[in-house]
């Protein structure tokens, strides 16, 4: 009954020897293709570096007034937009200004990546049901695997810098978008998709007319998720050498600076907040038409 | 044949996977029921034949599961056919490829839906403008001509609110706008006044009248209501578990059911209100009766021959008398007829 007593696991020297193959295997890969795929994300990594460089040499004044007109531009508030404007002075006087640029430039990157990738492959997933089955444990995977797993390949193949960070945020922050998109394309009720077929709409006139405007709240919806957990993953990204909000809030840690970590973690919230409410607003107002009365 | 703008020969529409199949069974009498328990596939349409008329309204009637919502999206291909042909203006749509039955969709035929099929993120305007920016006209030019037709359905100063702030009866007229702004002669209107109320609906008959007696389009039109159906069909058609039980003019129908179910369905039918003095004139006798025009229904008739002394019509046509009808013969005429015999002794012409 020896079988029922102890689990029959695989012999120890096997599976070290297995354990070894894959890690030789894959240092062997990140040796022979590493500067490869370094030089393939290049674009990137010239792209965030630019935009970061852009954000740390603009006057704070006119950043300032950008986040202004642009919160007021998404929401249409002035309250909001006067909140931002106000967190962000206090950010600098506190001596967080440039941390806090690197981060936005961090986020704002890997944001417009998560929709440029997102949104194709949502609608790719919508109209059709095999790739669905397929993609959906896919974005489980990138969910819910820790993510210093996949901090680690990355790491070996890339190195610490910029790219492994931005490609880790975005690992943790497409699927919401993905799921999302897909999910709105295909709420959308089936009669106004006939309609849009009697009248002879072709594939681009149906998705970009009718599809993805009706699915846009959804798809917005997604995109604030997106941010949301790009934001998340700034303290983590810091850890594989990422500038920001991330690296004072790591210092804090090793060395019980109470003060540093709360001021930066804080200032990552109000990140959070500023990002959460614009793009919230703006995703009602998007969607005003489906509201009855008449006073609109 | 000319007459025929559209024309459904030997359709056949089975759902299931192995469709083609199933045909020989149910042409060699296969039921919709043996048909489902034996080989699990659904029935829609059984060897439909009909001839649609240019220029005129026509209905397809039938219960509620009789193929006839089905049959219309053969027309213009949202459903594919199992087998047959419908041929539109001598072209069989359903060996259009994809870039012609897009152009026909575009340009042949516009369609009308039951829930409206509105798109909620565009405005009236939009939405009545949406087949013509499909057919890739300027937008100056869609907006003129979507404007013209929201002002003829009685629409103007509403074009820039949004769908869900109207009522179901303004919102199915921004339906009807945006099928009649694409020119397409061929209208198909799939139960297009089913989910209104009453009152409403018997405005946007008028409205679709109105419309007709000066467009003169080929109209197919789809509905449960045979009062509907009396109203404004120029034809009818009676559809049952997918197969052509009926088809003729109102007066046809209501006099001669051809069988149980369509008496059944005209048994509630206000019948002197569909006969018209036309269809019950006989031979003239002698005797000189109140001259009334033939196209006039019996309903008002006899009204008119109680304000007056007379028990008998004279039936004129262009002021010509062409036969009389009796009080007799009218009383005789709306009370109902059994089925599958013409319900008098008379004949009539």
């Amino acid at each position: 009954m020896s079988l029922f007593d102890k689990f029959p696991a695989m012999e120890r020297t096997d599976l070290r020897d297995l354990k070894k193959g894959i890690d030789s295997s894959f240092k062997e890969f990140s040796r022979s293709w590493g500067e490869s795929i370094e030089a393939f994300f290049d674009p990137l990594f010239y792209f965030l570096v630019n935009f970061e460089k852009l954000l740390l040499a603009t006057p704070w004044p006119i950043i300032i007034g950008i986040v202004a007109g642009l919160s007021y531009l998404g929401s249409r508030s002035w309250k909001l937009s006067a909140g931002a404007a106000i967190s962000f002075l206090a950010i600098g006087y506190l001596g967080m200004w440039e941390n806090t640029m690197s981060t936005v430039a961090l986020i704002s990157v890997a944001t417009f990546i998560c929709i440029a990738f997102g949104i194709p492959i949502g609608v790719a997933m919508s109209k059709s049901d095999r790739l669905q089955s397929f993609i959906t444990p896919i974005l489980d995977i990138m969910q819910t695997i820790p993510i210093f797993v996949y901090l680690l390949p990355v790491v070996m193949l890339l190195g610490i810098g910029k790219v492994p960070g931005l490609i880790a945020v975005c690992v943790y922050a497409m699927p919401p978008i993905v799921r999302l998109t897909n999910l709105g394309l295909r709420l959308v009720d089936k009669e106004i998709l006939e309609a849009a077929d009697a009248f002879g709409s072709n594939y681009r006139q149906r998705l970009f007319k009718v599809q993805l405007p009706l699915a846009l709240p959804n798809i917005f919806a997604g995109v604030n998720q997106t941010i949301m957990m790009a934001l998340a993953m700034v303290v983590i990204a810091s850890m594989i050498g990422v500038k920001g909000l991330g690296v004072p809030v790591l210092q804090s840690i090793q060395n019980q600076y109470l003060a540093l970590g709360m001021m930066n973690g804080l200032a990552i919230v109000a990140l959070a907040i500023i990002f959460d409410r614009v793009s919230q607003k703006y995703g009602k107002r998007l969607q005003r038409h489906r509201e009855g009365g008449n006073d609109v | 044949m000319s007459d025929y703008k559209i024309e459904i020969k030997n359709l056949y529409k089975i759902f299931g996977p192995n469709d083609k199949d199933m045909v020989d069974l149910v042409a060699n009498g296969l039921g919709k029921q043996e048909l489902l328990d034996k080989h699990r596939h659904v029935l829609g349409l059984n060897n439909v034949n009909i001839g649609i008329l240019a220029n005129s309204i026509n209905v397809i009637m039938g219960l509620s599961g009789s193929g006839k919502s089905t049959l219309i999206r053969h027309i213009n291909r949202l459903i594919e056919p199992t087998v047959g042909e419908i041929i539109v203006d001598g072209e069989n749509v359903l060996e259009m490829d994809k870039d012609k039955i897009r152009d026909f969709r575009r340009f042949g035929a516009s369609m009308v839906f039951q829930n409206f099929g509105l798109m909620p993120h565009r405005t009236v305007l939009e939405n009545g403008m949406y087949g013509l920016n499909i057919q890739g006209v300027t937008s100056g030019e869609a907006e003129k001509r979507t404007k013209h037709w929201l002002n003829r359905v009685g629409l103007s100063g509403f074009e820039d609110r949004f769908p869900a702030q109207l009522s179901g009866g303004m919102q199915q007229r921004v339906g009807l706008a945006r099928a009649l702004a694409t020119d397409a002669d061929i209208l198909l209107m799939d139960e297009a006044f089913s989910a209104l109320d009453p009152l409403i609906r018997a405005d946007m008959q008028a409205i679709l009248l109105d419309l007709q007696a000066e467009l003169h389009k080929t109209i197919v039109f789809i509905t449960h209501d045979l009062d509907e159906a009396l109203r404004i069909g120029d034809d009818i058609a009676i559809l049952r578990d997918g197969e052509l039980i009926q088809k003729g003019s109102p007066q046809n129908i209501v006099l001669k059911p051809a069988d149980d179910y369509v008496a059944d369905f005209t048994k509630d039918v206000n019948r002197a209100r569909v006969l018209t003095l036309n269809t019950l004139s006989h031979e003239a006798g002698s005797k000189e009766g109140l001259a009334l025009d033939g196209d006039l229904p019996i309903e008002q008739a006899m009204q008119q021959m109680v304000d007056s002394k007379y028990n008998l019509v004279t039936v004129m046509k262009d002021n010509k008398p062409i036969g009389q009808v009796s009080l007799r013969d009218m009383v005789g005429a709306i009370s109902r007829p059994k089925a599958t015999e013409s319900g008098s002794t008379k004949t009539y012409r």
